[in-house]
C-alpha cells in the first residue's frame, strides 16, 4: 500500500508556470501557464518548434532557470523560488543532463568528465571514480576512460555524457535534443539507451523538435506559442498530429 | 571541491595555455626579481658600508677635551677610568699628533703627521706589522725617540726596504725605526701606509703640548658603544663641569644615521619596484577576465552539473593565485640570482635578504588572489543558461 502511495506521487509537478521575458518594450510570454505532472519512471517527450517554449520549460524543469510565477516542485521540493547555490545543488544531486553538444570539457579526460558531478557533489576521490567507472561501465565506454573528449566519435561523447548524467545517480534524466548532432545510426543507438534507462526505471524527459524522436517516448507534450497543446500517450499524439492543421501550427 | 583539486585544475589550465600563462607571469617575475635585486644590493651596500667602518674602528670612541687651568683631565685619569669599567672598555690610547719634517740625508717629506699613542694603539686599530715592533710601554715611559713607520714613508726616505734599525730625523731629533707597518694601500701618498708612530709622550713633548686633550677608546663592540659614551660623558662631566669642553664621537652614531639612511633607501626603491607588481597584479586580472570570457561555455557545464558559485569562485581564484605565485617564485629564483651576480660585479657581497623573499611572494600570491577576485566573481555570477549556450 505504501508503495503504491509513493508510486502516485508526481516527480515533476508544473503549476500555472509562466515565464515572461522582457526585452526592451517587449515582453515575451515563453510560458503562458503549463500544468504538468510527470510521475517516476515515466519516459516524456516534450517537443515543440523553436519559439513553442519548449528550451523555456527545459530550462525550468533542469533548476536551470525558475519561473516567473507558478510553481514547480520537483520530487516533492519546490525549486520555484529557489536561490542560485540552491538550485545547483538540486541540479546536483537531482538531475542528469545530455546536452545536444556533449557538452564534455575537452581538458579533462573521460573519466574526470565524468566525475564531475560527484566531484561538486564532494564525494570523496574513491568514491568518484567507482562511481564513474561503474556508468561508464553501463554505457559501455569504460575502456576509454583515460581517453580525451577529442579522441572520440561524435556518439562515444554523447554516451560519455550519458555516463556523466548517471553518475550521480539522479531522479530525472534531462536529454536536450540528444541526437541533433548525431546520424541517424547513432542516434538509434543513443535513443535505445535511453529507453533502457527508463526500462530500469529511470525517469526521463526528452526535449526536441523532431517528430521521430518524440515518438520513443511513451508519452508526447506537444507545446505551442508557451502552452500545451497536447499531453498523451504517444499513439493518441499520432493521431492528434495527422489532424494538426499545419498551416496552424507549423 | 577542495583546494588540492582547485590546485591541479590551476595546473592544468596554466600548462595548456603556456604562452599566455608565461607572458602574464613575466609581468610578476619581473616585479618580484627586481624587489628582491633592490632590497638585496641595498644589503649588501649597507654591509659594505658597516664593514668600511668597522676597519676603521666600529667599536671606538673619540674623545677631546678642552683643559682649562682650574679643571683638567689627563691620561692618568683616562687609564684609571678604563681600568674601573671593565666590563665597557677594553683599552684607552692619548693620541698627540703633530706635523714634522722627516729627514733620512737628503731625503725628505716635509709636513708629515706623526702620531704620538700608548702601546694600545697596535692593537685597537688592527695595527699589523710587516717587520720589528710597536711602541712599547717602556718607549712611553722614558720618551724614547722610536718610531714605527708605515711603507710609503719607507719609499720616499730610503732605497731599500730593510730600515729596522735605521734612524730617521724627525724635527731634527734623531729617531730609530724599531717597526714596518705592512703595506696596505701600494704605499700612497696619503693612504694608510703613509704613517709614522711614535710614543705619545715623546710627540707631546716635542710638540709643547701641556695636558693631552685627544684620546681614543676601545669598547668591546659595537654594541658597547652607546653605553661607552654615556660612562665617558658622565666620568668627564664630573671632572670639567661644563659640557662645551667634552666633545665625545664614535663611527657607530655615525653609522646609525647611514644605516637609517640606506634601509629608508632601500624601503623607497622597493617600494617602486613594488609598483611593478602592482602593474603585474593588473595583467594577471586582465587575463583572467579573458580567461572567463573564453570559458563562459565550461563555467555553463560545470554549473549544470552542480557547481556552486563559491566552487566557480575559487577554481578561479586559486588559478589567478597559482599563475602569480608561479610568477613570484620563478622572479624569487630570477631575482636571487641575479643579486648575487649583480653584487659579483660590482664588488659587493649582496644576497637576497629572506625578509624580501617571504615579502615579495605573500605579496605575489596576495595580489593573485585580490586580481584574482574579480574576474572569479564574474565568472561566478554567470547565469548557467546563457553560460551554456555560448560557443
Amino acid at each position: 500500500m505504501e508503495q503504491g502511495k509513493i508510486e502516485e506521487k508526481p516527480l515533476i509537478e508544473l503549476i500555472d508556470l509562466c515565464k515572461i521575458y522582457v526585452t526592451g518594450d517587449e515582453e515575451v510570454r515563453a510560458n503562458d501557464g503549463i500544468n504538468l505532472k510527470i510521475m517516476n519512471g515515466e519516459f516524456v517527450a516534450i517537443i515543440g518548434k523553436s519559439g513553442s517554449g519548449k528550451s523555456t520549460t527545459m530550462n525550468i524543469i533542469g533548476a536551470l532557470d525558475v519561473p516567473t510565477s507558478g510553481k514547480y516542485i520537483l520530487g516533492g521540493i519546490d525549486v520555484s523560488q529557489m536561490k542560485d547555490d540552491e538550485l545547483a545543488s538540486i541540479r546536483n544531486k537531482m538531475i542528469g543532463f545530455i546536452f545536444q553538444q556533449y557538452h564534455l570539457l575537452p581538458k579533462l579526460n573521460i573519466l574526470e568528465n565524468v566525475e564531475l558531478p560527484l566531484l561538486y557533489a564532494g564525494k570523496g576521490k574513491a568514491a568518484r571514480k567507482e562511481a564513474a567507472m561503474a556508468a561508464l561501465d553501463q554505457v559501455g565506454i569504460k575502456h576509454k576512460w583515460h581517453n580525451f573528449p577529442n579522441q572520440l566519435s561524435g556518439g562515444q561523447q554523447q554516451r560519455v555524457s550519458i555516463a556523466r548524467a548517471l553518475a550521480g545517480n539522479p531522479s530525472l534524466i534531462l536529454a536536450d535534443e540528444p541526437t541533433g548532432a548525431l546520424d541517424s545510426k547513432t542516434s538509434k543507438e543513443v535513443l535505445a539507451f535511453l529507453k533502457k534507462l527508463h526500462d530500469g526505471g529511470t525517469t526521463v524527459v526528452l526535449i526536441t523538435h523532431d517528430h521521430s524522436v518524440a515518438l520513443q517516448a511513451n508519452r508526447i507534450v506537444r507545446l505551442y506559442d508557451g502552452k500545451i497543446i497536447f499531453d498523451g500517450p504517444t499513439d493518441e499524439y499520432i493521431e492528434f498530429e495527422s489532424k494538426l492543421d499545419n498551416n496552424l501550427y507549423g | 571541491m577542495n583546494l588540492f583539486q582547485g590546485f591541479r585544475l590551476a595546473f592544468k589550465s596554466i600548462v595548456s595555455n603556456k604562452m599566455r600563462s608565461i607572458l602574464t607571469m613575466l609581468g610578476m617575475i619581473i616585479g618580484v626579481g627586481s624587489v628582491i635585486i633592490i632590497v638585496g644590493l641595498m644589503q649588501g651596500v649597507t654591509n659594505y658600508i658597516v664593514d668600511s667602518f668597522s676597519d676603521m674602528g666600529i667599536n671606538m670612541i673619540s674623545v677631546r677635551v678642552t683643559n682649562t687651568g682650574t679643571r683638567h683631565v689627563d691620561e692618568a685619569d683616562m687609564f684609571e677610568f678604563v681600568s674601573n669599567n671593565p666590563d665597557v672598555f677594553d683599552s684607552v690610547t692619548p693620541l698627540v699628533t703633530s706635523s714634522f719634517t722627516i729627514k733620512n740625508g737628503t731625503a725628505s717629506i716635509e709636513n708629515e703627521t706623526i702620531t704620538g699613542t700608548a702601546e694600545t694603539y697596535e692593537k685597537m686599530n688592527n695595527l699589523t706589522l710587516s717587520t720589528g715592533r710597536y711602541i712599547n710601554y717602556a718607549d712611553i715611559k722614558n720618551r724614547k725617540a722610536v718610531c714605527v713607520v708605515g711603507t710609503y714613508v719607507v719609499s720616499e726616505l730610503f732605497e731599500t726596504n730593510n730600515v729596522l734599525g735605521k734612524t730617521i730625523k724627525i724635527n731634527g731629533e734623531p729617531f730609530t725605526i724599531v717597526g714596518i707597518i705592512e703595506e696596505s694601500e701600494d704605499s700612497e701618498e696619503g693612504s694608510a701606509d703613509d704613517c709614522v708612530y711614535a710614543p705619545y709622550t715623546k710627540i707631546a713633548r716635542m710638540s709643547y703640548t701641556g695636558t693631552i686633550s685627544n684620546y681614543s677608546f676601545a669598547t668591546y663592540g659595537r654594541e658597547y658603544v652607546e653605553d661607552g659614551e654615556k660612562l665617558l660623558d658622565d666620568f668627564l662631566y664630573e671632572k670639567l663641569l661644563d659640557e662645551d669642553l667634552i666633545k665625545i664621537s664614535s663611527m657607530t652614531s655615525l653609522l646609525t644615521t647611514i644605516d637609517k639612511m640606506t634601509s629608508t633607501l632601500s624601503a623607497v626603491l622597493g617600494g617602486i619596484a613594488g609598483i611593478s607588481l602592482l602593474v603585474a597584479g593588473i595583467g594577471i586580472m586582465n587575463i583572467m577576465l579573458v580567461s572567463v570570457t573564453e570559458r563562459t561555455q565550461e563555467i555553463g557545464i560545470r554549473k549544470s552539473l552542480g557547481a556552486r558559485r563559491k566552487d566557480i569562485l575559487s577554481q578561479f581564484i586559486i588559478e589567478a593565485g597559482s599563475i602569480s605565485a608561479f610568477g613570484g617564485t620563478i622572479g624569487i629564483l630570477f631575482g636571487a640570482s641575479l643579486v648575487i651576480f649583480i653584487g659579483n660585479i660590482v664588488g659587493v657581497n649582496a644576497a637576497p635578504t629572506v625578509g624580501s623573499i617571504i615579502l615579495s611572494f605573500s605579496i605575489s600570491v596576495g595580489i593573485g588572489l585580490i586580481f584574482g577576485y574579480m574576474p572569479a566573481k564574474k565568472a561566478a555570477g554567470l547565469n548557467p543558461i546563457d553560460a551554456l549556450r555560448s560557443e
